[in-house]
């Protein structure tokens, strides 16, 4: 599924920004980087009609998102949120079996075999197989977000939104979750990503937007964008860049 | 869940235990009947006294006195829910306040009977209207405005309540301390009651999965699909009328909707297609008991409801906490 954007304003408040247009298309990786506090999570709650916009539109393959159900844009659309709302104590497998729920909002579905089974693969795909029957305030951060990802993954959206997913993942979590959202990508999903860690975006986004807080964002290839030149007014930080084993790597300077 | 009973084995057995439970409700009383007299009583068979008894003391009796639990506990259900809250009840919104406010303004004119009941009715609307009314901004109401109205409110009424008794002549006083404790021996009859009852789950089990999502945070529904302040406002009119019309049938008992729902997401888990059947039965069960004891334990005088809800709930709960997984 496309997803497109028309001269869209982020209400942000006491803010104005230049307004953004782009078209996102299926099989592609975009990272979102910026500043703390520029309207990442704000583009992304909005890109999923979570928040009301300033002005503009956005569409989901064409169509106006205003013009969508609900249940419409979630069988479509998924959304891995930075902080996870505490709500009442739930298990793990409880947790993901409910992202199931935009495909069958019946109350006398009964979670099937298949459903059990799907449910159990994607714990599997975020090594969480063993932590199923624990509940949710147990879990460390890592933990807890790796549940939510699987959720996500049960879910099965075809376009992808999500709030920086490395958030409290050790190395070799980041890695795995980076791996199994480009395997998403693979199989023609669209993963949209909000990062702080630009080494992440170079490795594993195929495209990139820059949001600067006072001047219009950039978007593009990430190997075009990426730059020094590009990155230190974003972040007001010296960077120093390198190549390790043919990957580009860049490091604050200090 | 560890253990997996099928939901509908789990509500299967509570359906017979609150069958059972009723049954030994009606055979107790001033005059105790065994099973098969009650049996062939409910047949329309048996003895006359029984028959009587049976028909037009015990029957309404229990009858209201199941379907106030079911309604109290099914709304604290879903106000916890609502305001995603574990410490909310029905009576946590002032719906109770209003009520007793309006009932002991009735007693204290002098008022008795169905009017008392209609005076709690109205009380119990115009109390929830102030608090939906003063919480909303801009059209919205997030659940922490709704609570902290509905707390503050209901801190009006009590401080309207205290000054009530304070100037009440004395010999007004029991009465108006049984209504406020709940008491079934003025319930005339059970039919709003049941009807409110039945409506209510007929509306609310086609949303049950939708309250499951609900209940890990209105963001994370809306991304799923539900549309949030559709079913929050359903279930906001849902849960104030069911608490209206339980505090107009047996005043304002206590205790039920805030425990019995918990007791049941302790021991089945917090899938509300479940729980919100099983806190209906539970509750219903649980004031039925209780009214039982209250009205034989030291016949023919007669406890408050109130008190007994309490003095089962509060032993069995904490057993359940310490056991539990919350």
């Amino acid at each position: 599924m496309m997803l497109s954007a028309e001269l869209l304003a982020l209400d942000l408040p006491n803010r104005n920004q230049p307004p953004l247009s782009f078209v996102m298309n299926p099989g592609e990786i975009w990272g979102i980087l910026g500043p703390n506090g520029v309207g990442k999570t704000t583009l992304l709650h909005t890109l999923a009609n979570l928040r009301n916009k300033r002005s503009g539109e956005i569409l989901l393959n064409g169509q106006n998102l205003l013009d969508c159900q609900r249940l419409f844009i979630a069988q479509n659309m998924g959304v891995l949120f930075q902080e996870h709302q505490d709500g009442f104590p739930a298990t793990v497998l409880e947790t993901v079996l409910l992202g199931r729920f935009p495909h069958n909002t019946s109350s006398w579905h009964k979670d099937s075999e298949e459903d059990i089974a799907l449910a159990t693969l994607a714990l599997k795909q975020l090594e969480l197989e063993a932590l199923a029957s624990r509940p949710l305030s147990q879990l460390s951060g890592g933990e807890r977000q790796r549940t939510a990802i699987a959720a996500l993954l049960f879910q099965a959206p075809k376009v992808w939104l999500v709030d920086e997913p490395s958030n409290h993942l050790d190395l070799h979590h980041q890695v795995a979750v980076m791996k199994m959202l480009s395997q998403q990508a693979l199989q023609n999903k669209l993963v949209v990503m909000t990062l702080h860690d630009v080494n992440l975006a170079t490795k594993w986004c195929s495209h990139v937007m820059l949001l600067y807080p006072d001047r219009p964002a950039l978007m593009g290839k990430t190997e075009q964008l990426l730059t020094v030149e590009n990155l230190e007014p974003l972040y007001q930080q010296r960077l120093a860049q390198g190549k390790i084993n043919d990957q580009l790597v860049f490091l604050p300077s200090v | 869940m560890n253990i997996k009973l099928s939901h509908n084995s789990i509500l299967l057995l509570m359906l017979l235990l609150a069958i059972v439970v009723v049954v030994f409700s009606l055979s107790q009383g001033s005059v105790a009947l065994t099973v098969s007299e009650v049996a062939l009583a409910l047949q329309s068979e048996g003895t006359y006294l029984a028959q009587t008894l049976i028909w037009e003391l015990r029957v309404p009796r229990v009858m209201a006195a199941f379907a106030t639990g079911a309604l109290l506990s099914l709304a604290g259900a879903l106000m916890q829910i609502l305001l995603r809250n574990p410490l909310a009840d029905p009576y946590v919104l002032g719906i109770s306040g209003g009520a007793s406010v309006m009932v002991l303004g009735a007693i204290l004119l002098g008022l008795s009977g169905v009017l008392l009941s209609g005076a709690a009715f109205i009380g119990a609307v115009i109390s929830t209207l102030l608090v939906f009314g003063l919480s909303q901004r801009t059209g919205q109401t997030t659940p922490i405005r709704l609570l902290l109205t509905g707390v503050v409110i209901a801190a009006g009424w009590g401080a309207c309540i205290t000054l009530m008794l304070a100037v009440a002549p004395p010999q007004k006083i029991p009465g108006m301390l049984f209504w406020l404790m709940g008491d079934l021996s003025y319930a005339h009859t059970p039919w709003l009651a049941w009807v409110t009852l039945l409506a209510a789950m007929g509306v609310i089990m086609p949303f049950a999965k939708s309250l499951n999502v609900l209940s890990r945070g209105p963001l994370q529904a809306a991304a799923l699909g539900v549309n949030v302040t559709l079913v929050e406002r359903l279930v906001f009119v849902l849960a104030s009328l069911m608490t209206a019309v339980a505090v107009t049938t047996a005043g304002s008992v206590g205790f039920v909707g805030l425990v019995v729902p918990h007791m049941m997401r302790l021991i089945l888990g917090n899938d509300q297609r479940v729980i919100l059947p099983a806190a209906a039965l539970a509750g219903g069960c649980l004031v039925t008991f209780a009214d039982t004891i209250a009205r034989t334990v030291i016949a023919p005088e007669q406890l408050p409801v109130g008190v007994m809800t309490a003095l089962l709930g509060v032993p069995t709960f904490l057993f359940l906490l310490r056991k539990g997984r919350m």
